[in-house]
């Protein structure tokens, strides 16, 4: 088992930070507790550095140490949550016990660690992201279930802590019993693979599938799986809560939650389509001037065309509901969905010929930075936001569309965050979003989805409104005189947070190249060698 | 094959220019000193920025005017060219080269800065900084459309003037701007969209291409165009991988592709932002709408279209000549009815553009070149009499032809101009308008299998033996097409029609008893913006007049020289478009796509 340690440094790392924080952060100085964040900064930033050109020696290992299918996934899955989860880290601060400490300090009240949030906040978010790094390198079904579940358990608590209001407690428990069905759904998909194939491991599971095809139980177990974890990416059918618990928490976790359980959804999703693999189906166009390639280059056709449905659903879905709200919160919700549906895309093409036009996996990792920038970077703008605090004591977020009115005039690092990441969103070129979108669209063509294509085509076109809505509300109009003003939060790395997106999304789709090139190695997909035998069989096979 | 050999030559010409001395970096600096403007316009104070903004256009056109000094005009293919590596991985870089007929729209381009930034002097008074910056990085994308050889770097340019557009109108325009601004944008967002998955779909065509069949068409191909099989942008590669493609799928992607740049144009029947848009924008914002940005799709057409889907463009030709003949006599008729004067300009474009269309699609040297010619034309005069109205409103807050009237008697030299242009955009002889319609539907006539060749009568031969000299004289003879007598018959009703409410327009606002709006006093008291205006026009509105009128008049009496620097390229679309015609008969071809779509 120590094989494995080569792959858990970064997480380690994590989890030592966790451990300081959860300690410091209940200590009575004030300073001591401030410093919590500052520590959880640097375990994700030395979590990062440790992952960052990290590539496992897959062939080296023997098969249970590693899951083999996607052996790249690691080395870029890794170093993109670390970094989003540092400018998460940056959007967290004062996001609980602000009133308290700030008694604390003026004299009125005295620390109790019986009330004190912070050190959960900060420790459960490190257990999240924890979580999600273990998604990266999970070889095994039990290892996936236990990772997504570190991913999301935490996440039910910190919308519960990460406001005052009563809509942030009714969220939490709407989040956390939709959660539970989710996960429920997705076990008893493991279960029925485990009855199916007789083993855990994934990549045995892929052996056993390669050799014997995929059974009807099989298919059942992925199926049922596939769609349980649609509850983590937010896709349909599973995403009835999102709206309300991105409206019901504080901004900074709504960031949180389009991010993290998304990118744990994704790797999952991504995990066990690669067992069975992506040659399926008829194999390529009969047309006489294209190249023929030997087999077939489709998942499973009953999984293809689920996924198929989910994503046209998905995307539809939340691009129409989207198209309907006023709260900001609410629009970035559905707009969430609808990328969900975008990347799913890139499920359904596969790997494809292992180029970056032609991956759909590089096509969603990619995706997954793009959209982890820009979406940390709208909502970084709206954490930093206020207005004066209410009968509550509590201050309050903008909600409305509305009151982004004039913010190039008012906050122009704000206003012009606001402006680049939603039109980001949008996938105008020539910001970072278009070139995210670019290879889902190229892999499709690749791969002849062309319905799929056109869906998505339609429902980038349908996105346009909305997010000109937010694009433009911010440049264009001008602020309200008569409604109450909108002031800054004390938090600077808020603010930092919205710019260093902001900033993203313009230099890196001017020096993508790079990072291209790395979600292309990222998604090398290997197919399983057929085997008869279980996970101990193939452990034995690989050493001497 | 007679197409592939054809092709050759534009790359020797990229050779060359290699070697040349030419500065090599005279097309990005186009694009770049407009962006740098606007940014120093940013930086600077208001008071400044029009000042900012007009030295910024001027150096661009300076630099435009150098760009077709050093330009030879004669030789065919693309010069001035220039790469950078960017997006390896996706197949993207930022290569730029222009031919003629791209050099001439980047010239219009460059010309219309100026112009516009003097026009809006007192037109715009509340966020001027905004307003320049914007004005000068719609100026930039729209120079990157014409300019580019890369698709991506194409599409970018191409959607990014979406967006300084929908500024410029949802904040200057007039009472329903924000409604036009966003149906402006959404309508063309949606097309556009549509348009890069067609062009992508060539993209990945090109890359699956195997060898073999690459071989058959000429092994030559290999070294001129390196990257055909694999994954590239590169436009000169995608336009020959994309010839390649069967009947259906050219059909499939000139659909995808028409979509996106149909919407743009306008064409009937998804013209239906323009007249709203056009209304409601700044004068500035129309003129660039009609001089430029109008001009995206229908260039986009000429370049993309009908070279990379040759095939199906000769089997669809009368269907979208069938668009344009309605678009032209349905945009005519509308005209007729308005009374607001900007929305009257404003359809005569939707019925101008049907021309300019329909001359692209009759695949012939008169048709193709006189809707080039067109589209340089309309620029020039629909520009001028946008920015002749926009005068007017700025002195009597009006457009409705019911309020004014005889304005002849109040304003001299405004209603000399105002009939100048008119007449140049009802196509009287001797002015511009008339030499480009008379070939769009001069080419419209001549497409016909029937007519064509037959009677002898080519478009190359009344060139060379009527008024304009030998335009394309080398080209072997004229096409049959698919258009023919009836299509010019029908559009030439729309002729009738153009003068007709340019006229009734010229007679009640030029002439007649002198008509202003009620409660308007010359003393121009009062409004500070208003107040600086004499009644009649400026020196200032002169100056931006003039330089449109000598081109109205050079254009109109001595054309040839233009038409001559049109004849290469056009000759090289011609050739492709033969060359599909020859090889795939429009009647088996219609049998084989059948075949094709049962298996």
């Amino acid at each position: 088992m120590t094989d494995r340690l080569q792959f858990l440094w970064p997480e380690i790392a994590l989890f030592a930070a966790t451990c300081i924080v959860m300690i410091v952060g209940l200590s009575r100085r004030y300073a001591s507790r401030k410093a919590a964040a500052l520590v959880a900064g640097v375990g994700l930033l030395a979590a990062t550095l440790l992952s960052i050109g990290f590539s496992p020696d897959v062939e080296s290992l023997p098969a249970s140490a590693a899951q083999q299918l996607l052996p790249n996934l690691v080395g870029f899955a890794k170093p993109l949550i670390g970094i989003v989860g540092l400018l998460l880290l940056l959007l967290a601060a004062g996001t609980v016990d602000r009133r308290e400490e700030e008694e604390i300090v003026r004299g009125v009240r005295v620390f109790d660690p019986l009330r004190s949030n912070r050190a959960e906040f900060y420790s459960f978010f490190l257990f999240s992201l924890t979580g999600l790094m273990l998604c990266a390198d999970a070889d095994d079904l039990i290892w996936l279930f236990l990772a997504l579940e570190l991913t999301s358990l935490p996440t039910y608590i910190m919308v519960v802590i990460s406001t005052a209001k009563v809509r942030g407690r009714e969220a939490g428990v709407k989040y956390f019993f939709l959660g539970a069905l989710g996960a429920a759904t997705f076990l008893y998909g493991f279960a029925l693979l485990y009855g199916a194939t007789g083993t855990t491991n994934l990549n045995a599971i892929a052996s056993h599938f390669a050799a014997h095809g995929v059974s009807t139980l099989g298919m059942a177990g992925l199926l049922l799986s596939v769609i349980g974890v649609c509850f983590k990416i937010a896709a349909v059918p599973m995403h009835f809560y999102t709206a309300d618990v991105y409206e019901g928490a504080a901004p900074q976790v709504s960031a949180f939650l389009a991010f993290v359980p998304k990118t744990a959804g994704f790797l999952t999703i991504l995990l066990l389509c690669a067992t069975v693999g992506w040659s399926f189906g008829p194999s390529a166009e009969p047309l006489s001037v294209v190249k023929s390639s030997a087999g077939g280059t489709q998942l499973p056709e009953v999984l293809r065309l689920t996924l198929w449905v989910i994503a046209a659903l998905t995307m539809t879905v939340g691009n129409v509901l989207a198209l309907m709200q006023v709260s900001v919160k609410r629009i970035l919700a559905y707009s969430s969905i609808a990328h969900s549906g975008y990347m799913l895309v890139g499920v359904i093409v596969g790997p494809g010929d292992g180029s970056f036009t032609g991956s759909g996996v590089s096509a969603v990792l990619f995706y997954l930075l793009c959209y982890g920038v820009m979406n940390v970077g709208c909502f970084a703008v709206l954490a930093a936001l206020e207005r004066a605090p209410g009968r509550d004591g509590e201050p309050r977020e903008i909600e409305t569309v509305t009151d982004l009115r004039g913010l190039c005039v008012t906050h122009p690092a704000l206003g012009w965050s606001m402006v680049l990441c939603s039109l980001s969103l949008l996938g105008l070129p020539p910001l970072l979003g278009f070139f995210g979108k670019l290879p889902l669209f190229t892999s499709a063509i690749r791969a002849g989805e062309i319905p799929l294509v056109i869906i998505l085509g339609i429902n980038s076109a349908v996105a346009a409104y909305y997010y000109l809505r937010l694009a433009f509300a911010p440049m264009l109009e001008q602020a309200d005189e008569s409604a109450e003003p909108i002031v800054q939060a004390p938090f600077r790395s808020r603010q930092v947070a919205a710019v260093v997106s902001a900033g993203g999304v313009v230099v890196l789709s001017i020096l993508g190249n790079t990072l291209m090139e790395h979600s292309r190695t990222a998604a090398e997909y290997r197919a399983a060698v057929p085997s008869g035998g279980s996970g101990h069989s193939m452990v034995d096979d690989h050493r001497p | 094959m007679l197409y592939s050999v054809a092709k050759l030559v534009p790359t020797v010409a990229q050779a060359d220019a290699a070697l040349d001395s030419r500065p090599p970096l005279l097309l990005p600096m186009l694009v770049v000193v407009p962006l740098a403007t606007a940014l120093l316009i940013a930086a600077a104070p208001a008071a400044r920025a029009r000042t900012i903004a007009l030295l910024g256009t001027l150096v661009a056109l300076v630099g435009a005017l150098a760009a077709m000094l050093v330009f030879r005009w004669g030789e065919p293919g693309f010069q001035l060219a220039c790469e950078f590596s960017w997006l390896s991985h996706l197949g993207i870089n930022l290569s730029m080269a222009v031919d003629s007929v791209a050099l001439m729209l980047v010239a219009l381009t460059a010309l219309l800065g100026p112009i516009c930034v003097q026009a809006s002097a007192t037109a715009i008074t509340d966020r001027v900084k905004t307003y320049y910056a914007w004005l000068l990085i719609l100026q930039a994308a729209m120079t990157g459309v014409f300019i580019a050889r890369d698709l991506v770097l194409f599409y970018i340019c191409f959607e990014f003037t979406l967006v300084p557009m929908f500024i410029l109108i949802s904040l200057y325009g007039s009472t329903n701007r924000k409604k036009a601004a966003i149906k402006f944008f959404l309508y063309t967002f949606t097309g556009s969209v549509i348009a890069l998955a067609g062009l992508v779909y060539v993209a990945w065509f090109n890359s699956h291409l195997s060898p073999a069949v690459i071989n058959a068409v000429g092994a030559e191909l290999w070294q001129t165009f390196p990257k055909l099989g694999k994954w590239t942008f590169d436009i000169a590669t995608l336009e020959q991988a994309a010839q390649l493609m069967s009947g259906r799928q050219q059909a499939w992607v000139l659909l995808a592709l028409l979509a996106g740049f149909a919407v743009k144009v306008p064409l009937f029947p998804v013209h239906t932002w323009l007249p709203l848009a056009h209304t409601e924008a700044p004068t500035a914002g129309s003129v660039i709408l009609a001089g430029v940005l109008l001009k995206l799709g229908t260039y986009a057409i000429f370049r993309f279209c009908l070279p990379f889907c040759p095939v199906a463009v000769v089997e669809y030709a009368p269907l979208i000549g069938v668009l344009c003949v309605i678009g032209i006599l349905y945009g005519g008729l509308i005209c007729w009815v308005q009374t607001d004067v900007k929305k009257l300009v404003a359809y005569s474009s939707v019925a101008h553009l049907g021309f300019c269309i329909l001359g692209l699609f009759a695949l012939n040297h008169a048709g193709i070149s006189g809707s080039i010619l067109y589209m340089i034309n309309h620029g020039l005069s629909t520009g001028a009499l946008f920015l002749l109205i926009g005068m007017i409103y700025e002195r009597y807050h009006t457009r409705s032809m019911k309020e004014l009237g005889g304005l002849a008697a109040r304003m001299p030299v405004w209603a000399t101009f105002m009939v100048f242009f008119t007449m140049a955009s009802v196509g009287l002889p001797g002015l511009n308008g008339f030499v480009s319609e008379f070939l769009c539907l001069l080419g419209a006539f001549q497409a016909s299998t029937a007519w064509g060749s037959a009677t002898g009568i080519t478009a190359e031969g009344a060139l060379d033996q009527g008024l304009w000299g030998s335009a394309g004289a080398a080209v072997p003879g004229a096409t049959p097409g698919n258009l023919g007598p009836w299509f010019a018959a029908i559009a030439g009703i729309g002729m009738i029609v153009a003068a007709m409410y340019l006229l009734y327009m010229v007679g009640r606002i030029v002439w007649g008893p002198l008509v202003e709006p009620k409660g308007h006093d010359h003393a121009h008291d009062g409004d500070s913006a208003h107040s600086a205006l004499p009644v009649d026009l400026c020196g200032r509105e002169v100056g931006v007049l003039i330089p449109l009128a000598v081109l109205c008049i050079a254009l109109g009496v001595y054309p040839k020289p233009a038409l001559d620097a049109l004849s290469e390229p056009v000759k090289s679309v011609v050739m492709t478009v033969n060359a599909a015609r020859s090889t795939v008969e429009p009647s088996a071809m219609t049998t084989a796509a059948k075949e094709e779509a049962a298996q």
